[in-house]
């Protein structure tokens, strides 16, 4: 799964300083909807952005699999536990998939792991949050899932065809995701008066996080453009917003639940959905590092990178050398 | 089904799950914090087939031998009750730890299967070859890993020799004859733990010494698990595997 609104990045942008007919070339290639390929020319930033926008994805599949991961131990019943089991792993799964996307494009998976424990690249703020109860796993696994996947399936339209390539299998994978999620969500809303309740505070944990989740609303500067141009970037922030509210909030109030937003309503005439602005100072908070969980994430990633190291550095021989993995 | 057969036969399916169930939920300890991401990733697969062989087992003890659910068995049981071994209850550790106890383990898998596939209960034979062939690829995996861990440098060398040597006690102490087990041999049920451990004896030491290893001392088996005498690990890890299953245990989740 992956938070949409990548972060940061788009201010360094450099502009122009590529060669004006290789560059029409490859603007012409996109417009016509071909798929650009590794050996391909591209221009500087596009390179540099879809790096950064491949690796935090990456790292976010990654990350996303410790709050989720901390409760396969803790699943009630077979069930739960096997499905449980079976997401995390398909998580790290896209992890792999992507780190070996973004290789492609000239940096390696070490560089990548280095810079996510160094603090240096970013992932998905909805990662800095705590799961407190099994509810909170039910929540994730259908609306964070959920989200991730309005997200994903814009950005498989790409232009880099090693991401779309992964991000189509990714996508296929994560509409399980979905579905498992959804079920848990169904049979605690349908149960018990604790499963109940357990399943409404969860919800209102995660609801300010899942506004969070596509970032804050665009504003249409040149760079958006170009990237949209380019599509690298394939749907704003707010029409993300727009489709997973209206896709998701009938499905919650269906099953009895209620939202904290008292704002939340569909505007009959044009379909679109008003509802409360998150905090946004809470979110550029969080970005910086000071959300309830960035330090303990990383911890764990830090841990087990260096309990790990003894396995890789046992892997590697003298005489190997570095190789660009397919994409 | 006589009693006298009955007691043993389903003590020793209970005993072969629950040994199960919880190695798969040491296992899947490993998902988001393994050495490298292949590794989670294969890691969880394991996990995965031995948690839902063990489910296998307890359907087929439901529906064979009036168990309660499968859910309420494993999810709502204390460790005086539970039949693993010390084994599998030992914590994950370091990847060295959890290495070769899965090497240890899953080989020993491989031979219980392949007695088994020729069990004259039906219902487990046919159980027995399912598992045979997913438990292939858990061998492939760890022969593969203790191989080159062990072609590696000074450190891995001397990390998965050290970690051998600290499994191979416990895992002398998974093959732990239930009660009546003449019986099960007698009725070509079983061939029986004495013959299973023998052939893997077998096939550890020479596999050891091909990839380099030296051979670990003989050391006393760490018995008890078979009749619910565990080390201090157990019980945290039942308390932790049924926390939410517990809430309400008549709920559904």
């Amino acid at each position: 799964m992956y938070g949409g609104g990548y972060i940061g990045g788009e201010e360094t942008l450099q502009t122009n300083q590529d060669d004006p007919i290789a560059l029409a070339e490859f603007e012409a290639r996109i417009a016509a909807g071909d798929k650009i390929e590794p050996k391909d020319w591209m221009p500087a930033d596009y390179r540099k952005q879809l790096v950064r926008m491949i690796e935090q994805h990456a790292h976010s599949e990654v990350i996303g699999a410790l709050p989720e991961g901390t409760w396969i131990t803790r699943a009630p019943g077979f069930r739960r536990k096997l499905a449980l089991m079976a997401k995390v792993q398909d998580e790290m799964g896209h992890a792999q998939l992507l780190y070996s996307a973004a290789e492609t494009l000239g940096k390696s998976r070490e560089a990548m792991i280095n810079d996510l424990i160094n603090g240096k690249s970013k992932y998905s703020n909805v990662f800095n949050y705590p799961a407190f109860t099994w509810a909170d796993v039910a929540v994730i696994g259908w609306l964070v899932d959920g989200a991730a996947i309005v997200n994903q399936v814009a950005n498989s339209k790409g232009s880099y065809g090693p991401y779309v390539r992964a991000l189509e299998r990714i996508c296929y994978e994560e509409s399980f995701h979905l579905k498992q999620g959804h079920d848990n969500v169904v049979f605690l809303a349908t149960g018990t008066e604790m499963q109940r309740t357990m399943l409404q505070e969860a919800l209102n944990r995660w609801w300010q996080p899942l506004m969070h989740f596509f970032g804050p609303s665009d504003t249409m500067s040149v760079h958006t453009e170009k990237l949209m141009r380019w599509k690298v970037k394939m749907a704003s922030n707010d029409d993300m917003r727009q489709q997973f509210i209206s896709m998701y909030v009938p499905k919650i109030w269906e099953l009895g639940l209620t939202l904290p937003d008292n704002e939340l309503k569909r505007n009959p005439l044009t379909g679109k959905w008003a509802f409360a602005d998150p905090d946004w100072n809470l979110f550029f908070e969080v970005i910086k590092g000071n959300g309830p969980l960035n330090k303990e994430r990383l911890a764990v990633r830090r841990t087990a990178e260096e309990r790990g190291r003894w396995v890789r550095e046992a892997l590697l021989k003298a005489d190997m050398k570095y190789t660009v993995p397919f994409a | 089904m006589q009693d006298n057969i009955k007691q043993p036969l389903q003590q020793f399916m209970l005993q072969l799950a629950d040994n199960l169930l919880v190695m798969g939920h040491r296992n899947s300890e490993w998902t988001g914090i393994g050495p490298i991401i292949e590794e989670d990733i294969a890691f969880a697969s394991i996990a995965q087939d031995q948690v839902g062989q063990a489910w296998n087992l307890y359907q087929l003890l439901e529906s064979n031998f009036g168990f309660a659910h499968p859910d309420q068995v494993a999810f709502t049981r204390n460790e005086k009750e539970f039949y693993s071994s010390h084994l599998v209850e030992q914590p994950t550790g370091e990847y060295d730890f959890s290495l070769a106890r899965h090497y240890f383990y899953d080989l020993a898998q491989l031979l219980r299967y392949e007695m088994l596939s020729h069990s004259s209960y039906e219902p487990l034979a046919k159980l027995a070859k399912k598992f045979h062939g997913e438990v292939k690829y858990h061998v492939f995996h760890a022969q593969t890993w203790m191989k080159q861990l062990m072609d590696g440098n000074e450190v891995s060398k001397a990390r998965m020799q050290s970690a051998v040597n600290e499994v191979f006690p416990f895992a002398l102490g998974a093959f732990e004859s239930v009660e009546g087990e003449e019986v099960l041999i007698a009725e070509g049920i079983f061939e029986g733990e004495s013959t299973l451990k023998d052939a893997w004896m077998q096939q550890v030491g020479a596999q050891l010494l091909e990839w380099g290893y030296s051979l670990p001392q003989l050391a006393q088996p760490v018995l008890g698990g078979g009749k619910g005498y565990h080390s201090e690990f157990l019980q945290p890890l039942l308390d932790e595997m049924g926390e939410v299953f517990r809430l309400d245990p008549s709920a559904e989740w």
